[in-house]
């Protein structure tokens, strides 16, 4: 359901973006590249001294008149950013959260693959296939 | 018999066929059935071979010698060719094509089942030459439908005729090569298209097929290639040719399959036109030589590679990294990070194929699913050992294997348990589900453990807390926050200081509910909280202080309010207090006694005093407050009234105690962080727009002088009035005790959420610096 889903990586440079209307994909790189702030404010706020009790969902990080964007980051300060539509409202908090935990997985999966470089751009099938699988629902 | 001079060709095709129909060894055919066929397969009328049977002298000798029978098959190419028979002809007859048999495929079937069965050779392999080349599709065929796999004759006399038919037949490449690669293969089938074995070992030589034709030459040799040097080939890429060297030698090699098809894609045809369907299936000889390969780098035929081991391994394949990528995806099928003896097998099996020009699935092939490549392993051959017989998925026994994965390994011996199988060596669960059940589960699995998501059909749901504990920490983090979050919802630390400040404050405020009987003054002023700890400190101070300094929170609490009449002041106003009345005076004086913790009560007797006989204004600001409450029967001005009204409604307010304003305004004798009284003070302040900056102080006193009914000014109410006081003073210490014990109760909570919290820290600390 998401129409735009990053993986950005500790250092802030995308490792994947892939959005579903592509024709508007510059508009959601600058979006998510925006909501990065975002992203950094709030692992700063909750973090402090507990850096591993913040939550790794960070929910809504802010919306705008047409989508919202929402926000995750694991423990090795990788995000994942999703961009959904506004006009889908059915979207509950939960259904975001699953959606990441299961972008959480796969990128778990690309990590334990030996011919993975951490930092490399992701150009896993199994991956895109599945973040298809979220995007897809939105058509 | 005239001599025959047969070119060298010739030579050895006649010796090969000789050799095949001479069943017997006994360097003379009789008219044998072999004989026969191939004279039948030549595809010449009858009587053509009874002709040549006559010239060459067989019937004479009621068998067929060597030279008979070479006579016989000169004379069938002769016949063949169209050239009328004559015995001349042999000799004469130059670049004879060497005699065709065409060999129909149920007779070639017919053969192998006999080649099968008997010890020999490379009649196999003659079949196949024989035929011209669609013809060998279709010998290929029937080879291949006998079964691949299998029995490895030895074969040593097919290299004689492969050569042969090559230069004659000067056909296009492809068959060309793949003839040979038909014969070449090792092991007794020549052209039992090792659709399997052969080309999965070309790909490492990345043979071409323009090259076969140099190789012709070579194969006259039949020198089997080294088992080891295809592999050498792998790690060092050695040029094709050299690998075609090898080819001719491969043919005494009966376990593995060693020859470098220098066509990959003719062996791909003739996979493809195999009558096997499923071009993943793994032969025998293959998974042969990948638990061979397993071996090298894992000896433990149980144990697992790990992944950095399976990179360098399959790096030498040549492949490009995102292939091998894709191919990790596929194979590694627990997600662990390391290759199981069976995963291994498919991955290798997968690089061969994408080597010999297959396209990579997107999902992993049946058969190359480990449970399957286990059964069909044991259900074939009984070579495999014991531990490939285990049809079990391919989780880890050791679940020591994935530290850090989100571990299926783990879950997967919980899964199985309920039906192991026999067969296992080790502990490894079984998956009894079909595969894609079985990848249906990993999935839900690692999905499923997500305690958010209650509906997967899990078998396991039991461990569905455990499970979290073994995910990976973001999830197990995430649980552990929710739970925390749903524990401490008032008291969450994360939450914004303020809520906890105000849940506190409401809470104090629900407690606190008595009729503001306590005098003491609000808190000293205090900066805006930052977060919820230093407000609870804060509260503790407060606590602390409060008692001993009411009045100089009193007096120092607002800043802009005229600074309230200290206890010497307030004592001073009691002492100049005009002579009013005794009893008074008595009431002042007894009041502080009696209500010792109340200093504002005498205040309030003061103000009272002052109020009556209108004290100058200075502290008449204090007074009004005062005396507003106070005044309830005297409004002064409407101001006061007001402020009588609204204190009154204030009261009024406390009495049914949930006007947090008003509560607050009750409980600020318990030191309330100060943001309730600021807010209630702002919202006096609003109310009272007439300068009366201490309204909090004043309000919480004039709460609590209006708790307190009017002091009743006739002396013979005293007595009334102070027991009622007295009363009153007692609900609220029972009130504030209350309080107190359940502030330290959630002081006591809040600490030991946060010890629980540093133990996850700890525990979570591994994965902090990643």
């Amino acid at each position: 359901m998401a129409v735009c889903i990053a993986v950005i990586a500790k250092e802030n440079y995308p490792l994947y973006i892939r959005s579903v209307p592509t024709e508007n994909e510059l508009k959601f790189h600058y979006t998510v590249h925006t909501s990065l702030d975002v992203v950094d404010e709030k692992i700063s706020a909750m973090g402090k001294a507990l850096v591993d009790q913040r939550e790794l969902y960070l929910g809504l990080l802010y919306p705008t008149e047409d989508y919202k964007v929402y926000g995750y980051v694991t423990n090795s300060k990788v995000k994942f950013v999703m961009v959904v539509d506004s006009s889908n409202t059915a979207l509950r908090d939960n259904e975001i959260r699953s959606m990441f935990r299961k972008l959480h997985n796969s990128y778990t999966d690309i990590m334990c693959n030996p011919f993975y470089n951490p930092g490399d751009r992701i150009q896993s099938r199994a991956f895109d296939s599945m973040v298809n699988s979220m995007m897809m629902q939105v058509c | 018999m005239e001599g025959l001079t047969l070119s060298e060709a010739e030579q050895r095709y006649y010796c090969d066929l000789f050799s095949y129909c001479d069943t017997e060894s006994t360097k003379k055919v009789a008219s044998n059935g072999r004989v026969l066929e191939l004279f039948r397969a030549a595809q010449l009328p009858n009587d053509v071979v009874m002709q040549i049977m006559e010239l060459c002298g067989a019937t004479r000798l009621g068998y067929f010698g060597r030279s008979q029978f070479y006579i016989a098959l000169k004379l069938v190419a002769v016949a063949q060719s169209g050239l009328p028979l004559r015995v001349e002809s042999l000799n004469t007859v130059k670049d004879l094509p060497l005699p065709r048999f065409v060999v129909s495929k149920n007779e070639q079937e017919s053969r192998h089942t006999a080649l099968y069965s008997s010890d020999a050779d490379s009649s196999a392999s003659y079949s196949g030459v024989i035929p011209p080349p669609p013809g060998r599709i279709q010998v290929k065929k029937g080879s291949v439908s006998h079964d691949a796999v299998q029995q490895r004759t030895s074969t040593d006399q097919q290299e004689s005729t492969s050569p042969v038919v090559s230069p004659q037949q000067s056909p296009p490449t492809s068959p060309h090569t793949w003839r040979k690669h038909n014969r070449h293969p090792s092991g007794g089938n020549n052209e039992r298209p090792l659709a399997g074995p052969g080309p999965f070992w070309a790909p490492f030589s990345e043979a071409q097929p323009g090259s076969s034709t140099s190789s012709d030459p070579i194969w006259s040799g039949h020198s089997p290639p080294p088992h080891q040097e295809n592999w050498v080939s792998f790690a060092d890429t050695p040029p094709t040719s050299a690998l075609l060297a090898m080819h001719p030698a491969s043919v005494q090699d009966q376990t593995t399959v060693r020859t470098v098809a220098s066509a990959t894609t003719t062996n791909e045809i003739r996979r493809q036109s195999s009558s096997y369907d499923d071009p993943w299936k793994i032969t025998d000889e293959q998974r042969q030589y990948y638990v061979n390969q397993f071996k090298t780098i894992q000896p433990d035929l149980n144990g697992f590679i790990p992944g950095s081991a399976a990179k360098e391994f399959f790096t030498k394949s040549k492949l490009p990294i995102l292939e091998l990528s894709h191919i990790w995806e596929l194979s590694d099928f627990d997600k662990d990070g390391a290759l199981t003896l069976d995963e291994f097998c498919a991955a290798f099996h997968l690089v061969v194929a994408r080597k010999n020009g297959y396209d990579l699935p997107e999902k992993l092939p049946e058969s190359l699913m480990p449970k399957l490549i286990d059964l069909e392993d044991s259900t074939e051959v009984g070579e495999q050992t014991g531990e490939v017989g285990y049809s079990s998925s391919p989780a880890e026994a050791p679940p020591s294997k994935s530290p850090s994965m989100p571990s299926l390994n783990q879950t997967w011996p919980e899964l199985n348990q309920s039906s192991e199988d026999t067969a296992i060596v080790h502990p490894v669960p079984i998956r009894m589900t079909p595969s894609k059940i079985h990848m249906q589960e990993m999935e839900l699995k690692r999905t499923g453990s997500d305690h958010a998501n209650p509906t997967s059909p899990l078998l396991v749901k039991p461990p569905d807390h455990p499970e979290e504990n073994k995910m990976s920490s973001s999830v197990k983090f995430t649980s552990g926050n929710t739970v925390t979050d749903g524990y401490s919802s008032s008291d969450s630390y994360t939450s914004d200081p303020e809520q906890i400040g105000s849940t506190v404050t409401r809470q104090r405020s629900h407690s606190g509910t008595s009729p503001d009987n306590t005098a003491p003054p609000p808190p000293p002023p205090r900066p805006h909280p930052s977060h919820s700890r230093s407000s609870s400190l804060d509260m503790n101070r407060s606590f602390s202080v409060t008692p001993g300094q009411q009045q100089a929170g009193v007096v120092a609490y607002p800043p802009a309010v005229p600074p309230r009449p200290q206890p010497s002041q307030g004592a001073g106003p009691h002492v100049h207090r005009p002579v009013d009345a005794e009893g008074l005076i008595a009431h002042t004086s007894t009041s502080p006694q009696q209500i010792p913790e109340q200093p504002n009560f005498a205040d309030f007797s003061q103000f009272e005093a002052f109020a009556v006989s209108g004290v100058n204004k200075e502290e008449e600001d204090e007074i009004e407050t005062h005396s507003e409450v106070l005044q309830v029967e005297k409004p002064s001005d409407s101001a006061s009234s007001l402020r009588v009204a609204k204190a009154d409604g204030r009261v009024e307010d406390k009495a049914p105690a949930n006007v947090p304003t008003s509560v607050g305004k009750g409980t600020t004798p318990l030191a309330p962080p100060p943001k309730p009284i600021r807010r209630r003070l702002k919202s006096e302040d609003e109310l009272r727009p007439e300068a009366e900056e201490h309204t909090q102080k004043t309000g919480v006193i004039a709460a609590v002088l209006a708790s307190q009914p009017s002091i009743p000014r006739s002396v013979g109410k005293d007595k009334k009035a102070i027991q009622a006081s007295i009363r009153r003073n007692k609900e609220t210490n029972t009130v504030l005790a209350r309080l107190n014990s359940e502030l330290q109760q959630q002081l006591k909570d809040v600490l030991e959420e946060r010890i629980s919290l540093e133990v996850q820290l700890e525990q979570l600390r591994p994965f902090s610096h990643l």
